[in-house]
């Protein structure tokens, strides 16, 4: 971050944080990054409650979870919806930096009330509360990051957001059982930690991202554009993305079944599950800026095609027969692969979606975008689930890998560009 | 405010924030090495008959570990051991407890201990501590625990039950033995078990759930069998008589459950819900052949709770048996 701040000064324009060099050369804006350190500081808090929040539910509150997991998945469906009407409301007002305050600032009201909360309604209307935060928040928050980056440099500015993002993840856990070594029976410890993180990352946006105006601004420049409609929505390439992630998040199963199908294998103990997440997140946080960049110079759709080729190979690793050391090494190279997935998918899909629509509707087709990829990876979790019941982990990834291999040529034939779209820079 | 303003702001903010946290922090750390409860407590070093051991609630230095009182003044002097518990069930020969290990990887462990609370055996629990009982004659003892599919998601779960033997030997998963409802055997892969109570050495009653249904069922050791006897019946636990057995049933219909405590009379097959109006997720423990004892959370101090006590035929409503206590073992001679 502190690269990017030093040189902030010469390349960019300070009272709208935009970037003045547009060439090869310039650095990613300090919007983006601070809009990175707004995920980070709130990744922190909502990381270092959810490990805690299973332990705290029973040891301390004394409530049987099995209800909890059943509500969780009904919100998961309430999540979505808000997603699409916060993307609206961000386009309609021409104002993403308030709707995302908005989410960012439920999300941080929850936390406050996780103090509060002793009962099962309680803390189920907490948790619901957090996630619709974080369902109004992503697409404004990932819009504001494509108006504030040089449409050649796309890769790169969503690669070290979801570096900062996955550097928060990975450390709220830390701080949470840090915190709960240091004093037992210190959820509450915990929980005003996480507080102050999600304050934090409220004023951190509040103070230091800019209230940018992507229409009004193209306006500026004179550059013609129209209200947002529904309309635009509609555009040819946008469907045809919206179509190629559904297929693929049909098929994308979730790292936990993944996770339960290394377990199988190696039969290694429980308590190493977390380490497979910190070992994804490592490969995650640190192949997110060169897999960016690599976007940048060969394209977003190729290297979200090559992300879903090397999940493929994640599900074949998984799934061979082996044992001793061989098994070993496939856990290793699947973790790599997964976190390579993510890095080649999760922040490339969402500025392959802004680059294709109209600046007027950019948050509401990041958030289909987004919402698309989120309901059919329910699906396919669920579907999975059945599969693995049916049929046992091995068959069931069998089945998983050979339908991936099937959807990719067809998504990446559905993600080239028609003869009429452009084709000038990367990202179109 | 010009940047720089606004930069002074955050790191005001930054400072007042997270100094805010460390500062809380640094008070619990502080109370969590003090000894809050008025009279000094005395070390429990050895179970005695005619008490009742429990997790001692409430905060401070004490706080998870185990306590006992006399049976006859349960708001007597307590003693607490240097013995950390999550749940606990106890005779006069020993203990049973089930242990978190908070780290990092947090780990779960069940410990098996003599009168004089020496670790006898220890083994690894499969999940977050829920429930464990002994057997009357003291020769197996039973785990529950909440298996977490991947701490980070930390909303999928499932149970993992089982009994443990002399020897270390152990029945596997429960939910592996063959369940019959109605005559014939369910085979869905969704079956969950939870909440044993023994009969005797072989035999004992416990939960099994598939789909929406919440069985008693009756277990057998040798045969590997679950059958059910009834729905809509949670945790349950046997009176010493044998004649009853407490249990919790969901009385809501929305998605958030609220437990009620009932009874139901083994010899005519009748339920009694006691006037319990808070919802009780708990595995009650018989005081005597017509006395229950359970924990309630207290409403408005999460994390802290109380032992209650309640006739089991519904003719009293519910009294402060232990404060600051859950998890209660009654000792018998």
């Amino acid at each position: 971050m502190y690269i990017s701040l030093s040189d902030r000064r010469r390349r960019e324009d300070a009272s709208t944080g935009a970037p003045a060099a547009t060439g090869r050369a310039a650095r990613v804006s300090s919007t983006v990054v601070a809009l990175g350190v707004v995920s980070l500081l709130t990744d922190v808090s909502s990381e270092a409650t959810a490990a805690v929040l299973p332990l705290y539910l029973t040891a301390a509150l004394g409530l049987s979870v099995v209800a909890y997991g059943v509500i969780d998945g009904l919100y998961q469906g309430v999540s979505s919806v808000v997603r699409i009407a916060a993307g609206w409301a961000a386009d309609r007002g021409d104002r993403p930096k308030h709707v995302a305050l908005v989410g960012y600032g439920l999300s941080a009201v929850a936390r406050l009330g996780l103090l509060f909360a002793g009962g099962f309604g309680a803390i189920t209307a907490v948790v619901v509360g957090d996630r619709i935060g974080k369902g109004i928040r992503t697409a404004p928050r990932d819009a504001l990051i494509a108006a504030s980056s040089p449409p050649t440099e796309l890769g790169r500015s969503f690669g070290l957001h979801r570096m900062l993002d996955t550097v928060g993840a990975a450390t709220g856990p830390v701080i949470a059982f840090v915190v709960l070594l240091l004093v037992p029976e210190g959820y509450r410890t915990v929980f005003v930690v996480s507080l102050a993180f999600a304050l934090l990352g409220v004023v951190v946006l509040g103070a230091l991202v800019p209230d940018r105006r992507p229409r009004a601004e193209r306006a500026r420049d004179g550059v013609s554009s129209a209200p947002f409609r529904w309309r635009l929505l509609t555009a040819p390439r946008l469907i045809r993305l919206l179509v190629a992630a559904g297929l693929l998040g049909l098929v994308t199963i979730g790292d936990g079944f993944l996770y339960l199908a290394l377990h199988d294998r190696l039969d290694f103990a429980p308590m190493w599950f977390p380490l497979l997440f910190v070992g994804t997140n490592i490969v995650y946080l640190t192949l997110a800026v060169p897999i960016g960049r690599l976007g940048d110079r060969v394209g977003g759709r190729r290297v979200f095609i090559g992300g879903q080729v090397v999940l493929l190979g994640a599900y074949v690793l998984a799934a061979l027969p082996i044992a001793g050391a061989g098994a070993v090494a496939a856990t290793i190279a699947c973790l790599l692969a997964l976190g390579v997935f993510y890095a080649a998918t999760d922040g490339i899909l969402a500025a392959l979606a802004s680059a294709f629509v109209p600046v007027a509707a950019r948050t509401s087709g990041i958030a289909a975008a987004q919402t698309v990829v989120a309901a059919t990876r329910f699906i396919a979790a669920t579907g999975f689930g059945l599969l693995w019941f049916a049929l046992g982990s091995s068959a069931a990834l069998v089945i998983a890998a050979c339908t991936l291999a099937v959807l990719i040529p067809v998504a990446a034939l559905l993600l080239r560009p028609r003869a009429s779209e452009g084709g000038a820079s990367a990202w179109t | 405010m010009d940047l720089t303003g606004r930069r002074l702001f955050v790191a005001v903010a930054a400072v007042v924030l997270l100094g805010g946290a460390a500062a809380y922090g640094a008070v619990a750390f502080a109370a969590s090495r003090s000894v809050p409860l008025g009279s000094a407590s005395t070390p429990l070093t050895a179970i005695e008959p005619d008490t009742v051991l429990f997790r001692q609630m409430g905060g401070g230095a004490l706080h998870g570990f185990v306590a006992s009182v006399d049976v006859d003044d349960p708001g007597g002097p307590r003693m607490t051991s240097d013995t950390p518990c999550d749940r606990l069930d106890a005779d006069a020969t020993g203990l049973v407890c089930l242990h978190s290990d908070l780290g990092l990887t947090t780990t779960f462990e069940t410990r098996v201990l003599d009168r004089r609370l020496r670790v006898l055996e220890s083994r690894p629990l499969a999940g977050i501590p829920s429930r464990t009982r002994l057997s009357p004659g003291g020769e197996r003892f039973a785990t529950t625990s909440f298996v977490t599919g991947h701490s980070y998601a930390g909303s999928e779960f499932s149970t993992s039950t089982m009994i443990v033997g002399p020897g270390d030997t152990d029945s596997g998963e429960l939910e592996d033995f063959a369940l019959i409802v109605d005559g014939a055997e369910v085979t869905a892969a969704d079956v969950n078990v939870w909440g044993v109570a023994f009969a005797d050495e072989e035999r004992f009653f416990a939960t099994a759930s598939s789909g929406e249904h919440r069985w008693l069922v009756r277990g057998d050791l040798g045969e590997r069998t679950l059958t059910a006897l009834r729905d809509e019946v949670e945790c349950p636990s046997l009176s010493p008589d044998g004649s009853r057995i407490a249990f919790k049933q969901n009385r809501s219909d929305s998605a958030q459950p609220d437990w009620a405590i009932a009874v139901l009379d083994l010899d005519d097959d009748r339920v009694t819900v006691l006037p319990e109006p808070a919802s009780i997720d708990d595995q009650v423990e018989w005081l005597d052949d017509d006395t229950l004892l359970y924990g309630r959370t207290q409403e408005n101090s999460p994390g802290d709770a109380d032992v209650y006590t309640i006739r089991a035929d519904g003719s009293t409503d519910p009294e402060l048996f232990i404060e600051h206590a859950w998890s209660p073992a009654v000792v018998r001679p």
